[in-house]
């Protein structure tokens, strides 16, 4: 069975491309659409595309320092078994 | 009106009846009770409709207003979306198990008074550990256990502050309610409990993934929902509440984000987007409680089609880890797509149903100018579409080729999918019916190009973020340890340990006083026994003796002293 074409490198370096392209065309919209900010900072061009990313890798970060104290192996409870 | 006036109690109806029916038979009747408390519900009109009395209380069982009716139409139409997934489910107690709870539910959202909401939140309950125990392995049981244990926990809260209430106030009336004293405060907690706030939320992501692969549907849609129902009915704009769910918004993503279980995913972000709606109840102006109730209407629809993707998984696979799928859009095409209309509409993606509820919480944070809780909010915005809108779908449907080669699910679940992701989308498009619906006049605009365009930033970001950071996420076989915690290796672990120092001090006392009782009675022995000194015979001279001694020793004390 050939593979599929949806998980051919090529394709996978395309939809990365097309991706790379949406991200940029969303930061540019940010221009031209009319604002009507709440807060000062939401008003800069790009704030939404910055802080989404950053918030993301705020929160990956703070799983992975929470799992480092807190997972277990996925059999830990096994033996609460009664 | 008459009884078969109460959506609710057409549900229970058909939960008795179902088991006594067979074949096509009872799928129509599955499917025609929910769409008749749909129809119910729908024409339901504002107003008091029972009235009863009860130990010389006022009882209000079925009371109708905007708010109670959107509920009890959620409920209704997602009893109907459940039954038609489950149809082919063998296991014939879970059908009516989920529909007396989905009827107990309906029945909280018209109940007018305190009384009436204590005893559906019980049925509630009992029903839902009946949706658990049909799953019917020994790990699905003792999850119901510790499940029915957190509940009636909440129920006793809940009863001990609506009898307080009643108490002081004289009224059994639920309204609005001040967070004066203990008895508004143990209301409140029963009512978080149910909602899943942390830290008693390690129940909703312990018990609900042990469920069959359409339990877990019904069990998503319910209890939390009416939770919110009851906070946005008794609770709103207490300030506590924006933190409560704050916390559990964040609390949500953090430990999806490390789960490895695909339905325990799904588990942590139902707290995640109660916490949207718990927060959008603190706030509580007008928007905000529409965003709530609406928020609450949007998501039972797309969490549950989120979880009719993963149960078809399951169904098909019988697997749940992340780590064991994989590449399951080759041969589940309908499943992937509708998980990911499902995975777009909790993302809040514009022309989705989470878009235009979502946003009327944010809008209202903004509105406030709370700037923090508005910040936290479009963060944890982002967050949700890491751990559920990408990583749900992206792990079991794409990732690696597992080599599992699974067909989609048969035609009754491939239906209940696709009426759920038709809504999803529908209500993200046309949603002015949905806003005719809550409880206060909409006065909101979701599609502005500012609205879009900065929710599409924040959540095309979130995606680089997530791609860019993959390695950070690689699925490992583990569990992440949460409150349950306490309760599930902490208390019998003190228990243990107080067993046996219990045990060993006996031990020690029993060492120390092992032959005490044969030592007393061998001294018995000597002392009174046949020929002991204190019973033998004496001669009586000898007992004159005594006796003359002891009168002289009186005459002597009489003249001494």
């Amino acid at each position: 069975m050939s593979e599929h074409w949806l998980v051919r490198p090529r394709t996978i370096r395309r939809l990365w491309r097309v991706f790379i392209a949406i991200l940029a065309l969303t930061v540019l919209a940010g221009g031209v659409v009319d604002a009507h900010p709440h807060f000062a900072i939401e008003g800069l061009s790009g704030f939404n595309a910055l802080y989404g990313f950053l918030a993301c890798a705020a929160l990956i970060l703070v799983a992975k320092a929470i799992g480092l104290v807190l997972k277990r192996p996925d059999d830990y409870y096994d033996d609460d078994a009664r | 009106m008459t009884l078969a006036s109460h959506p609710g109690l057409w549900l229970i109806a058909a939960a008795a009846l179902l088991p006594l029916l067979g074949g096509r038979l009872r799928g129509a009747a599955a499917l025609a009770a929910p769409l008749a408390a749909l129809a119910f519900a729908w024409q339901l009109e504002a107003g008091v409709h029972w009235r009863a009395g009860f130990l010389g209380m006022e009882l209000a069982p079925f009371a109708v207003d905007a708010l109670s009716r959107l509920f009890a139409m959620i409920f209704a139409l997602m009893a109907f979306a459940g039954a038609l997934f489950a149809l082919n489910q063998p296991r014939r107690l879970e059908l009516s198990a989920a529909f007396l709870y989905a009827g107990a539910a309906i029945g909280v959202a018209l109940a007018g008074d305190l009384v009436t909401v204590f005893v559906w939140w019980e049925v509630m309950a009992i029903g839902s550990t009946l949706v658990l125990w049909s799953a019917a392995t020994p790990q699905a049981y003792r999850a119901s256990m510790r499940y029915l244990m957190v509940h009636l926990f909440g129920g006793m809260l809940l009863f001990i502050g609506v009898a307080a209430q009643v108490a002081a106030t004289g009224t059994t009336a639920f309204e609005p309610m001040a967070l004066a004293g203990p008895a508004q405060a143990l209301i409140l907690a029963a009512f978080l409990v149910n909602a899943g706030a942390w830290p008693l939320s390690a129940w909703l992501p312990d018990a609900y993934p042990e469920a069959s692969w359409s339990g877990m549907v019904f069990l998503s849609a319910f209890t939390t929902k009416t939770a919110v129902y009851v906070l946005l009915r008794g609770f709103p704009g207490t300030e506590l509440l924006v933190y409560v769910g704050l916390v559990m918004v964040f609390y949500g993503i953090v430990y999806a984000l490390l789960e490895n279980d695909m339905r325990r995913i799904l588990a942590y972000s139902i707290v995640n987007q109660v916490g949207f709606m718990v927060t959008g109840i603190g706030i509580g102006t007008e928007l905000a409680l529409n965003g709530a109730a609406a928020h609450a209407f949007t998501h039972i629809l797309y969490k549950a089609l989120l979880l009719m993707s993963a149960g078809a998984v399951l169904y098909a696979t019988g697997r749940r880890r992340c780590t064991d799928l994989g590449g399951l859009f080759r041969t589940m095409p309908l499943t992937a797509a509708c998980g990911i209309v499902g995975a777009l509409a909790i993302s809040s993606f514009p022309l989705t149903s989470g878009f235009v509820s979502k946003s009327m919480i944010t809008q209202a944070a903004g509105d406030e100018h709370l700037f923090a809780v508005w910040l936290a909010l479009a963060a944890a915005s982002a967050g949700v579409f890491l751990h559920a809108g990408i990583k749900f779908p992206w792990f079991v449907f794409f990732q690696k080729d597992s080599g599992l080669r699974p067909p989609d699910p048969p035609w009754n679940m491939r239906a209940a999918m696709l009426l759920l992701a038709a809504l999803c989308i529908g209500l993200g498009i046309f949603y002015e019916p949905l806003y005719r619906l809550l409880p206060y006049t909409v006065d909101y605009a979701p599609y502005t190009g500012f609205h879009v365009v900065a929710q599409l930033q924040l959540l095309l970001f979130s995606g680089l973020a997530f791609f860019v950071m993959l390695g950070w996420l690689r699925r490992t076989l583990t569990v992440t340890l949460d409150a349950d915690w306490l309760y599930r290796v902490l208390a019998p672990g003190v228990v243990a340990v107080l067993g046996r120092a219990l045990g060993r001090a006996m031990a020690v006392a029993g060492a120390l006083t092992a032959g005490a009782g044969a030592r007393i009675g061998a001294h018995a022995q000597r002392l009174y026994g046949p020929h002991g000194p204190l019973a033998r015979t004496w001669p009586a001279g000898a007992m004159g003796l005594g006796v003359m001694g002891m009168l002289l020793a009186l005459l002597l004390s009489y003249y001494l002293l």
